[in-house]
């Protein structure tokens, strides 16, 4: 396994203050491996993205980090991003660790060409460059993401929505960083535009050799894009799996759900059900485990104990994690979870 | 669920309750002196035919005319040509008849409540403006609209108000809304693109059901291939404003014909695909303002020939009876275009 | 009611009553009317005269408690008929669009533009003295030029409401125009009119005050702090050496207006959550020993732990004893 590059560990995020505040996030742990891509999916309330803005330190008011830590490891060693003050962020943010982010599209500024954005990158970070630099490096950027020099000197209303984009993925690899974080980047993009820019993601993860945390809601977009998966619910992380086992053998109710969510594009047409209820309110989470109202598979114990993140008892060489009761000790997980090792033929469209 | 011969072939021989040949929308260019007296060219010929009983999905990226054509089919718009035809003949005329017998269901459930309302309200205008079942009171009629939606407890949701309502919860609302006039045609304008993934299938099912029970005419109007292949009986695809392949469901998702929808497949994420995809077609969704001539998906086709840059293709029937496509590729009764992106997507 | 809660709506309700107090009993609880001569003149303020008296021998505090009432009625009166002007257009532009829109815009920016106070007192020069006296015709000839604001910010709020979806359902299932204006959009305006209903009030009350000042109206009846504002500034209080005599209306005059602008700080925060939100958690932050404003991009780290360790310098990191 590669080297790890960001390793969040027991991350918690609360929004406002006191007895009233929100718990975004709970106790999340995470590591992300250096050229790996590891995906984040959830539903609305999951706190996906509120634990990627924590990590980078960009959440807005009223977030607070109450707990844990992100060592990222960067050129000078592994430091806690949550230990660093003002100036020490701000010289990591974008030149190790850049973000692109939901709303990518209205992120660039309308008064500005896109040429002066990209140099304004340079010119903030690299005090170094003359002008003539920052205009060529400008040019190779975009080069990188297939689009010509000319398209400098555009404003950013000129651009079609996959152009933006590109433009705000060549901001965020101007100064080649390790990690790039990417909130619902192709959400709003259609189709065809987001299967481009995906590619040439990957050609350019290739190039370049940084990871990527990238957060979405389409988990079978993510089993072909990640090598890895977390599955975020209220707030916590309910699996941590390698994309394709994630996908054949879910351990998690939830996950398993979920999946059941994505009607299939082959074979014959069944009736699916997706997840009974919806997500919950986190300002008033269940007692035990806050998925238990909605999982087909709940004893009475779930009403009690929250599950913690752990290997699966009766796999634990697996690299994969669940927090789910019925994978300890003690219980039996019912068959739909406890499959192994089975190639697609076998199972087919049966989920 | 699954499709039986016998229902395809009686649906063929229905008149469709709601049918539009020719459907033209354009609209005036306000904006900007240099474009004045332009028009966006938003809808284009396009025929389409509602049956009961039957789910007639159209499939298309944004800016596609999607929901352009459900809003002139709910006449909300004004067509700037062709016609529509109820069970063959003339529409009712008047909004209020209109109304009454086709309903739209919008995409937003969060905007499409007014917060100021309980549900009590909501529903019960609707019913008064078009008349309470005999031998119901109001309350009662409410609560029969909730539990046709599966909105249950009844008693307890005809108090709630919207902001105390999921996403899945407040669109089943929407749908009740509709339902309360006692439509004959129901158009859902993207109703779970804006909801969480685990409760969509739980809102299609819904109309399914209605489908299936009420026989309504419904259409589903959407950009995610999968849920159509899933709910629809016909698939309908559209691309800058044009019908570019029509025909069952099935048939159109797992062997497509046109150039266009294989370039949808091949870029749709799809978790059992065994190797990468490969996109047939490069580009972007042209200018709706200054269209290209011919065939408006020519300039991205990798099988564009001459003709299409001079000629409009029709829609030429493909496959099996009532699947067709707007490619000339399918010229002189041609042969079923085998799909690049079909081979590796790999049937069942 | 949660508007309460906030400090700045309290404070302005308190204020506001204890005016509105003065304004009903103020009257009655004077010991002498405002205009008999009471007094030598000139006198400074003693257990006889609270507030001294005026440069004819009047009781400046009997001045004082008669001088709430008249600016009250007015400027409430005037705010009430200047809303309801506001709504009817501004909400008629912002639905109905086109010529109506174009035609009533033309006339709220007229209105707009036009130099209030010279408008006013030309008005008023032409009216017939009794006139000049009544409440009613001045509170409606002040809501002439106080409408057109409002209308502006009500007719873009409805321009923005009538694109929003649920508009467009009432309309789809058939529901008509005028039933669309007056039960879907205008419920959902309240908090705007009420606001534009506040600032509207404190805009007739400083004109109405300004125009006593200047003698546009009947100084002397109905009677006005404006009119103590007035009769100082002629008498020439301030040489004199009576400072009470304009100064005492002219604080209350700022508190009223404090109130109401009090009262709109409040409204505005309900109606703008992030406001509110903003609000609470700075009182929160504060109550945890973060003294200043958290800093955009560098979201605050606060944890519980057992012992002090970090150093409390940097104030974004801070750490407290396990409770």
């Amino acid at each position: 396994m590669n080297a790890p590059v960001l390793e969040i560990s027991d991350l918690s995020v609360d929004y406002g203050f006191g007895p009233d505040a929100v718990h975004a996030v709970a106790d999340a742990t995470l590591t992300l491996r250096s050229g790996e891509v590891l995906g984040l999916a959830g539903e609305s309330g999951s706190g996906k993205s509120t634990l990627a803005y924590a990590v980078t330190r960009l959440l807005r008011e009223p977030g607070v980090i109450t707990g844990g830590s992100a060592v990222f490891h960067g050129d000078d060693g592994p430091r806690d991003l949550f230990e660093m003050d003002g100036e020490e962020i701000r010289a990591l943010r974008w030149s190790q660790i850049s973000v692109v982010f939901q709303s990518a599209m209205n992120s660039l500024n309308p008064v500005f060409t896109v040429g002066n954005q990209l140099t304004d990158v340079l010119r903030a970070h690299r005090r170094g460059m003359s002008r003539s630099e920052r205009r060529a490096r400008a040019a190779e950027l975009l080069d990188m993401v297939g689009i010509t020099e000319d398209r400098l000197r555009s404003f950013p209303h000129e651009l079609s929505g996959g152009m933006r984009q590109r433009v705000m993925i060549a901001m965020a690899l101007a100064l080649e960083p390790r990690v790039l974080v990417m909130d619902e980047p192709t959400t709003a993009l259609d189709v065809v535009t987001q299967r481009e820019i995906l590619q040439e993601l990957g050609g350019l993860r290739e190039r370049l050799g940084f990871a990527v945390l990238f957060i979405t809601h389409d988990l079978s977009l993510l089993v072909e894009l990640a090598d890895s998966i977390a599955v975020m619910y209220a707030g916590r992380i309910v699996e941590h799996a390698p994309a394709e086992a994630l996908f054949r053998t879910p351990r998690h109710p939830y996950t398993e759900g979920l999946l059941n969510s994505f009607p299939a594009l082959h074979g014959e047409r069944v009736v699916m059900t997706g997840i009974p209820g919806s997500p919950p309110d986190l300002r008033g989470l269940p007692a035990g485990c806050s998925f238990n109202p909605r999982c087909a598979h709940a004893v009475d114990a779930c009403k009690e104990t929250a599950p913690r993140l752990l290997p699966i008892s009766w796999e634990p060489a697996e690299p994969r994690r669940a927090a789910c009761l019925l994978q300890t000790d003690g219980f039996q997980a019912p068959a739909s979870l406890t499959r192994t090792g089975l190639r697609a033929e076998e199972i087919g469209s049966t989920r | 669920m699954t499709e039986t011969a016998e229902t395809t072939e009686t649906a063929e021989t229905d008149t469709p309750v709601l049918e539009a040949r020719g459907l033209v929308k354009h609209f005036p260019v306000r904006r900007g002196w240099a474009l004045r007296g332009a028009h966006v060219h938003a809808v284009e010929d396009v025929d389409i035919a509602l049956r009961s009983g039957r789910v007639t999905a159209v499939v298309g990226e944004s800016g596609s005319g999607k929901s352009t054509l459900a809003r002139l089919l709910a006449r909300r718009t004004a067509l700037t040509g062709g016609r529509l035809l109820w069970n063959g003949g003339e529409p009712p005329s008047g909004s209020r008849a209109y109304a009454s017998e086709v309903q739209l269901v919008l995409q937003d459930p969060f905007a499409s409540l007014n917060p100021v309302h309980g549900l009590r309200y909501i529903l019960g205008r609707a019913l008064k403006l078009h008349g309470v079942p005999e031998g119901q009171t109001l309350d009662e009629a409410i609560k029969a609209l909730l539990e046709r939606v599966s909105l249950t407890p009844s008693d307890q949701f005809i108090e709630k108000m919207p902001h105390e309502l999921s996403g899945g919860q407040r669109q089943r609302v929407n749908i009740a809304r509709a339902l309360a006039v006692r439509p004959k045609v129901l158009l859902a304008d993207e109703p779970v693109s804006m909801l969480d993934v685990s409760i969509r299938l739980g809102v299609l099912n819904l109309l399914a059901d209605l489908r299936d029970r009420e026989r309504l005419a419904i259409l589903y109007v959407t950009h995610d291939l999968a849920s159509a292949r899933y709910l629809a009986d016909t698939i309908t695809v559209m691309y800058a404003g044009r019908v570019v392949e029509s025909g069952p469901a099935v048939e159109v998702a797992d062997s497509p014909q046109h150039p266009y929808t294989q370039l949808l497949l091949s870029a749709v994420p799809d978790p059992d695909r065994d190797e990468a995809p490969r996109l047939t077609g490069a580009g972007a969704p042209p200018s709706l303002i200054h269209p290209p001539a011919g065939c408006r998906f020519h300039p991205r086709c990798p099988f564009a020939m001459d003709k299409c840059r001079v000629e409009t293709p029709p829609a030429l029937p493909v496959g099996s009876p009532g699947h067709t496509s707007a490619c000339w590729l399918h010229e002189s009764g041609a042969n079923t275009q085998a799909s690049p992106a079909a081979g590796t997507a790999g049937a069942a | 009611m949660r508007i309460l809660r906030n400090r700045k709506t309290l404070v302005g309700l308190i204020l506001l009553a204890v005016f509105v107090f003065v304004g009903v009993f103020g009257p009655t609880l004077a010991p002498y009317p405002p205009l008999e001569l009471v007094g030598k003149p000139w006198e400074s303020p003693s257990s006889a005269h609270w507030f001294g008296t005026t440069q004819e021998g009047y009781d400046v505090w009997s001045q004082f408690l008669n001088g709430a009432r008249s600016i009250l009625i007015v400027s409430f009166l005037s705010g009430v008929i200047a809303t309801a002007l506001s709504v009817i257009i501004g909400v008629a532009a912002g639905y109905f669009g086109g010529l109506a829109d174009n035609f009533l815009s033309m006339l709220a920016n007229i209105f707009l533009v036009l130099p209030a106070l010279p408008f006013l007192i030309v008005i008023n020069s032409y009216l017939p003295a009794g006139n000049k006296a009544s409440t009613a015709l001045m509170a409606a000839i002040i809501s002439v030029t106080g409408w057109a604001w409002g209308a502006r910010v009500l007719r873009s709020q409805t321009l923005s409401l009538r694109k929003r979806d649920f508009v467009d359902a009432s309309g789809i299932i058939g529901e008509r125009a005028w039933r669309i204006i007056l039960f879907e959009i205008v419920p959902n305006l309240v908090p705007v009119i009420a606001a534009s209903f506040l600032f509207t009030t404190l805009y007739a009350m400083g004109t109405y005050v300004a125009l006593t000042f200047v003698g546009a109206v009947d100084v002397n009846s109905p009677w006005s702090w404006g009119s103590m504002l007035f009769w100082s500034q002629s008498d020439q209080a301030a040489e004199s050496g009576g400072w009470v005599w304009f100064a005492a209306p002219g604080i209350a005059v700022a508190l009223l207006g404090t109130a109401l602008a009090l009262l709109n700080f409040g409204i505005d925060e309900f109606i703008n959550p992030r406001l509110r939100a903003a609000g609470l958690t700075r009182k929160g932050l504060r109550q945890a020993g973060l003294g200043r404003r958290s800093t955009l991009g560098l979201t605050p780290v606060v944890r519980r732990t057992a012992a002090a360790a970090a150093a409390p310098a940097d104030p974004t990191v801070i750490v407290e004893e396990t409770v």
